[in-house]
């Protein structure tokens, strides 16, 4: 490891909030990976003992049971994997195109960037919300196209973001070098630029997944998104919400969950910021 | 300012433009129709009422007429509320989202303006290690787990306010807290942050020293350059605020335009669709030129910027 990564690496221990955030993900995902051992119960079965109907949490069941007796600790987890999945691979998505739209667009530069620059701005006017209720009413309740969609409506800022960064890093002389050694285009761009971007990069990747979890949450609460008997946070917080005055834990133990993991990704992500870019220390 | 303030609006056209083709192609291509959803329809009462609202027309054909009807201010009928226009239909529920929206915004502003700023006066003390984490939850806890919990909480369990509906005064308090606490919180943590980095700068110093008094420099010279980076983020968060949020409105059934937006797509109401997206893309260019008139205001850098 290089002095310059450990400096980084320090400085993001010392973040007590961040590794809180961290050890948080952790255990969160952990927990959701594992769902199928993690607890005695199935996602889709009522509790054989108890039948159908809502319990309140005991210890038989940390979350208490959901109307038709199903284990909620058990469908939160279950709920985790779905959401945190949707987290990543929606992210991944938005990554690819954003890097690429806005390197190709910040080296480029000149008439190009304007253009380019130009059709992000025109879709920041878009109603996102609106386009990804459109598309998954339109082309059916697809866990993949969910996918596919959140990551297409999140990759404009990512875009602004890296050509910012590639505009600065193409003036520096390393670039000048590999452009009068005559590599191309495409090399220059992957191999020279963007990995003298990667901060930025990592930490507005890593600020993404909380959007793209809460976005995903959002179209489930809807009604659009995962279906039943799967679940996801945004499903158990809906039907949560539909029963709230008989049953209040069915929302607030979903609710508390996906505002405790949106926590800690935004610490993790605040506390990247922070170590990589120490100038930065004191924005909000 | 005035050429500036043309020149915007003059560019609401091509993005109005490519909002409507791309809505209009995105929705038409796609398989379905406004019929399909009802599935007791006869055949041939789907194929009159395709042919009644011009949809068996080729595409092309019924973007331009769609075009030249909305270029007239007519945004067609609505498919699925035979009786209203989609211009109806914005006209009722756009000043209820208007009014909920103000509310939130008033609230954002006050409690977000008020804890942030405080914060930054009392940096790294115990108000400001309060603040902030409280700002982080705000940020963090979703609306549609706020809005919920406090309709369970100061509806159902104390009874101080109605759980849904949009008939008495009082019906206001909850949805506009829902709808603005995110906000609020994101403004606490922006003009804290931004308070922090004009404070230690030397013209505040050069303030102090010309014997102004405290509140003269917080208010007249640091705060009119901290609320730049405030301003630039109420543009859009205004407009989707007013707009309506489509949580909000599910959650205490306010009849706004957020709830219509989600509506249109579940029925496929085509031009109630294209008509919400089109006032939705000129309420945030209004809003963006909105905020580009105020930081040129506030900062007279950009001025010389904005006015060539």
């Amino acid at each position: 490891m290089n002095p310059e990564s450990k400096e980084v690496l320090h400085r993001f221990l010392r973040n007590r909030l961040a590794c809180m955030g961290v050890i948080l993900m952790i255990v969160l995902a952990g927990f959701s990976l594992l769902a199928p051992v993690a607890t005695p119960y199935t996602y889709d079965e009522p509790d054989p003992l108890l039948g159908i109907g809502a319990t309140p949490p005991s210890a038989r069941h940390w979350f208490g049971t959901d109307v038709l007796g199903r284990d909620l600790f058990t469908r939160v987890l279950y709920g985790g994997r779905t959401s945190l999945m949707v987290g990543i691979c929606a992210t991944a998505v938005s990554l690819v195109i954003g890097v690429t739209y806005g390197s190709v667009s910040g080296y480029c530069g000149a008439r190009t960037d304007t253009i380019m620059m130009r059709i992000v701005d025109i879709l920041y006017a878009l109603p996102f919300t609106i386009f990804v209720i459109i598309l998954t009413v339109v082309f059916g309740r697809n866990i993949f196209l969910l996918f596919a969609v959140i990551g297409a409506v999140e990759w404009l800022t990512m875009a602004r973001i890296i050509r910012g960064q590639v505009l600065a890093i193409r003036q520096q002389e390393f670039v000048q070098a590999a452009v009068v050694l005559g590599y191309s285009k495409a090399r220059i761009i992957f191999r020279h630029i963007l990995p003298n971007a990667l901060g930025p990069i990592i930490v507005y990747t890593t600020l993404t997944i909380p959007q793209v979890i809460l976005l995903e949450s959002f179209i489930s609460f809807l009604g659009l998104g995962v279906q039943l008997p799967q679940s996801s946070w945004g499903l158990l917080i809906k039907t949560g919400a539909e029963s709230m005055e008989s049953y209040p834990w069915l929302l607030i133990y979903p609710g508390a969950v996906l505002s405790l993991a949106l926590f800690a990704l935004n610490f993790v992500g605040d506390g990247l910021r922070d170590a990589l870019d120490p100038r930065h220390t004191r924005r909000a | 300012m005035l050429r500036f303030t043309i020149r915007r609006l003059l560019e609401l056209i091509p993005v109005l433009l490519a909002v409507v083709t791309v809505t209009f192609f995105l929705i038409r291509l796609a398989p379905g129709g406004p019929f399909t959803a009802e599935r007791n329809y006869p055949e041939d009462a789907i194929q009159r009422m395709n042919e009644f609202y011009g949809l068996d027309d080729p595409l092309p054909i019924q973007y331009l007429n769609y075009l030249a009807c909305a270029i007239r201010g007519d945004l067609g009928p609505s498919i699925h509320n035979p009786t209203r226009t989609v211009n109806d239909i914005i006209a009722q529920n756009f000043p209820v989202s208007l009014e909920l929206g103000l509310y939130a915004m008033v609230f954002a502003l006050l409690f977000g303006l008020a804890s942030g700023l405080s914060a930054a006066l009392r940096h790294n003390q115990w108000w400001d290690h309060l603040v902030m984490p409280v700002a982080m939850t705000g940020i963090c806890v979703p609306s549609f787990v706020i809005g919920p919990v406090l309709a369970l909480v100061c509806g159902l369990h104390y009874g101080w306010f109605n759980v849904a509906g949009w008939e008495e005064p009082s019906d206001r308090v909850l949805p506009a807290i829902t709808l603005g606490l995110g906000v609020a919180a994101y403004i606490a943590r922006l003009s804290r942050g931004s308070m922090l980095e004009v404070l230690p700068q030397d013209y505040i110093r050069t303030a102090r020293a010309k014997g102004l008094n405290e509140g003269q420099i917080l208010i007249r010279h640091a705060l009119k350059n901290a609320m730049i980076p405030v301003v630039s983020f109420l543009g859009p968060a205004a407009a989707g605020i007013i707009t309506g949020s489509f949580v909000v409105e599910t959650i205490f059934q306010i009849p706004g335009l957020g709830r219509m937006f989600v509506m249109s797509a579940f029925n496929r109401d085509y031009p109630l669709i294209l008509g919400l997206v089109a006032f939705y893309a000129v309420i945030v260019v209004f809003f963006n030129l909105l905020v580009d008139l105020c930081i040129a205001w506030l900062n007279p850098r950009t001025r010389a910027h904005t006015v060539a």
